[in-house]
């Protein structure tokens, strides 16, 4: 924290050695800590990341003579091409909703599991489990499971409670089911640690002040756990924005779940226009900045301080 | 303010106890409120005075017990439906809402018209001299200021019964005193029906009507500070009145309730605070007040003085406080009205009513039949 001079006094000049004056504002040699990180960045990120971005004003013949945009050809392409441009949506339907319900189920099951019961750990460890599981082996159990012939449909066909198998997979459902499998512990770890941080003796005392829980939740946790849940959608809607693996392994890869980064591949791997594959993953980050941008202002309205209420 | 319109006559409890996973943390209270009482519940840390507290607000279920108000059950009453208001140790503001809208949450929970909220809370911030600092959030304030949101926080709803939790622990000591006339005051000027959890004896015997003393989870002593400060129940409740040495003797002689007690080497005389024999091992307390060097200005009660060599002095300004090492080794605190050299020799002495005989296991009420409890209940 850096002291503010008082105003209409005069800064006085300091006379310590031009090593401590460094020291004071961060310049020390314990900079040199960050030489590894900033080489990984460089040449993993950065480098690649403006690679590619001028690949996008690389346009290939085939799409100038398309398009016919100068360098910007593959931009309007992507705007132009409903074929490309119809996977925003798409891809939108379905990291909207399962990010919203990632977060949204989390806080009640965040709620139960903050007090100490018997078979907490149990629970605990069975809601983060899937985890541990890849994306691939998500998509196989939901195969298997669910499918048309999995055990769920012919077990409701057995018992009589339908007649033809529920599509589940190869489907919107099947995708959701598997960005749901795998977001939720993220959301759901998430808000644990958020509500955790909150004073619980605030909710008491809000209590004794006569509040029924609406009212403690409305006007007491909510706001102070809006930051954390605004990081939580966040996080858990960039996950499903960019869902790759699952859209194409229990979706329906040409229909419902042509999502951003199956464009992206398309055009890259069967098309071979690595610019126009680079402008939609350019464009895919565009997108979730946008939403990003849209929580973070709605989160700047909120309360941001502490929320141990300890003074 | 005015006086709390749902004014009750008592409050009682009632074999009131509290279990946690089989371990017992309140066991048998048995206490009498009365309308516009300050009551303190006083012991060590652990000894059930918070458990007690939460009990009644109804932030913790009874595992015993009973809870009336007047002829209303309330123990079986969810918290926000008991009407009494909390004073939390840390406060427990809430920290997104500015002083003013902390203030209002518990009007607004009841549905009292905008106008009104509006007076109350402009009422309770004068009452706590915070009118500079009504806009601003519970972060922005020092840690007394904090305290004394909270305390109006509490006291604008009139509710009828205040519960403060060791409200004063996390304030530094001259705060400490600034805030407990404060509270005082308060009490005073609202007649609000207050119960008041502290370790500090000193604390509760400046505000409190009656005290309770808690330990391990029992009641030692429920009475008038001037009670408990001239005669305490038991050992246990000397020891956190200021009766600073304890001291393990033998009794020689008793005549009715002046008893002889001694130690190879020194006797000395006292009074029996409880029931005691001669040859049973007893405890003797002294407060360091009453335990004095002698010396030209403070002559020796006659017959009654030890000799102990001195080990440390401590300036008090009016007086000195001095440890001393008596006769087989024990550490005495003791006080002078002049500053004896480190290592001489002196002369203690006490007057024998202010020496008073404890036996040395604790039997406090909790153990006395329901009538010497009752007995105890009603005297005040």
């Amino acid at each position: 924290m850096s002291a503010p001079t008082a105003p209409g006094r005069a800064r006085t000049r300091s006379t310590a050695s031009l090593r401590h004056r460094l020291a004071e504002r961060g310049v020390d040699k314990s900079l040199w800590m960050l030489v590894p990180a900033l080489f990984f960045a460089l040449a993993l990120f950065i480098y690649p990341f403006s690679y590619g971005i001028g690949l996008t004003f690389q346009p290939s013949p085939a799409m100038q003579e398309k398009w016919g945009a100068g360098a910007f050809s593959n931009y309007v392409g992507f705007f132009k091409d409903s074929f490309v441009f119809d996977s925003v949506w798409l891809t939108m339907r379905l990291a909207l909703p399962v990010a919203l319900f990632n977060v949204l189920a989390s806080v009640p099951m965040a709620f139960k599991l903050r007090r100490r019961f018997r078979g907490k750990k149990l629970l605990t460890t069975l809601l983060v489990l899937p985890i541990t599981l890849g994306t691939v082996l998500t998509a196989q159990g939901l195969l298997i499971f669910a499918g048309r012939q999995g055990w769920l449909n012919r077990f409701l066909i057995q018992i009589g409670v339908i007649d033809q198998p529920l599509a589940l997979v190869n489907n919107y459902l099947g995708v959701v089911f598997s960005l749901v499998i795998s977001g939720f512990p993220f959301a759901f770890l998430l808000i644990s640690s958020y509500l955790s941080g909150i004073d619980p003796s605030i909710e008491a005392a809000a209590k004794t002040m006569g509040a029924n829980w609406v009212q403690r939740f409305r006007r007491v946790i909510l706001p102070l756990l809006a930051p954390g849940l605004a990081t939580t959608f966040i996080l858990t809607f960039v996950l499903a924005f960019s869902v790759f693996p699952s859209a194409r392994l229990v979706g329906d890869a040409m229909g419902s779940t042509r999502v951003m980064s199956l464009m992206a591949f398309r055009a890259f791997g069967e098309q071979n226009d690595y610019p126009m594959a680079s402008t939609i993953a350019v464009m895919t980050g565009v997108v979730e900045l946008v939403v990003i941008a849209l929580v973070l202002l709605w989160r700047s309205s909120m309360y941001k301080g502490s929320t141990g209420g300890k003074g | 303010m005015s006086t709390p319109t749902r004014a009750f006559q008592s409050l009682r409890l009632k074999n009131v106890g509290r279990s946690f996973g089989g371990q017992d943390a309140l066991v048998g209270l048995d206490l009498t409120i009365r309308q516009g009482e300050f009551i303190a519940l006083l012991g060590p840390s652990g000894c059930g005075k918070s458990t007690a507290l939460n009990c009644l607000a109804g932030l913790l279920p009874l595992t015993h017990g009973e809870i009336f108000i007047d002829d209303q059950r309330v123990d079986l009453l969810p918290a926000e439906k008991r009407d009494f208001g909390m004073v939390f140790q840390n406060y427990a503001l809430f920290p997104h809402l500015t002083v003013e809208k902390n203030i209002a949450f518990g009007l607004e929970m009841r549905k009292i018209p905008k106008v009104e909220i509006k007076r109350r809370v402009a009422d309770a911030i004068a009452l706590v001299k915070l009118e500079q600092h009504a806009t601003k959030l519970p972060g922005q304030l020092s840690g007394g200021q904090q305290q004394r949101v909270a305390i109006a926080r509490a006291v604008v709803v009139e509710p009828r019964l205040v519960l403060m939790d060791e409200p004063l622990s996390n304030l530094d000591a001259k705060l400490r005193l600034e805030m407990r006339t404060e509270i005082r005051r308060l009490h005073q000027s609202l007649g609000l029906t207050t119960l008041y959890v502290t370790h500090d004896q000193e604390e509760a015997l400046s505000m409190a009507d009656r005290l309770v003393v808690l330990r391990e989870g029992r009641v030692q002593q429920i009475g008038t500070p001037a009670e408990l400060h001239n005669h305490p129940a038991n050992w246990h409740v000397a020891d956190f009145m200021g009766y600073r040495n304890l001291v393990d003797l033998k009794v020689t002689a008793v005549n009715g309730s002046a008893v002889t007690v001694g130690a190879p080497g020194f006797t000395l005389r006292g009074t029996a605070a409880q029931p005691v024999t001669v040859g049973e091992n007893v405890r003797v307390a002294i407060r360091p007040e009453d335990l004095v060097v002698v010396s030209p200005a403070v002559p020796a009660h006659a017959g009654n003085s030890v000799t102990a060599t001195v080990s440390v002095v401590e300036y008090h300004g009016r007086e000195f406080a001095v440890g001393v090492t008596g006769p087989d080794g024990r550490n005495l605190h003791v006080r002078a009205d002049h500053a004896p050299d480190i290592g001489s020799v002196v002369e203690l002495t006490a007057d024998p009513a202010r020496v008073l005989v404890f036996a040395a296991d604790l039997l406090g009420p909790s153990t006395l039949s329901v009538e010497e409890r009752e007995l105890l209940e009603v005297r005040t």
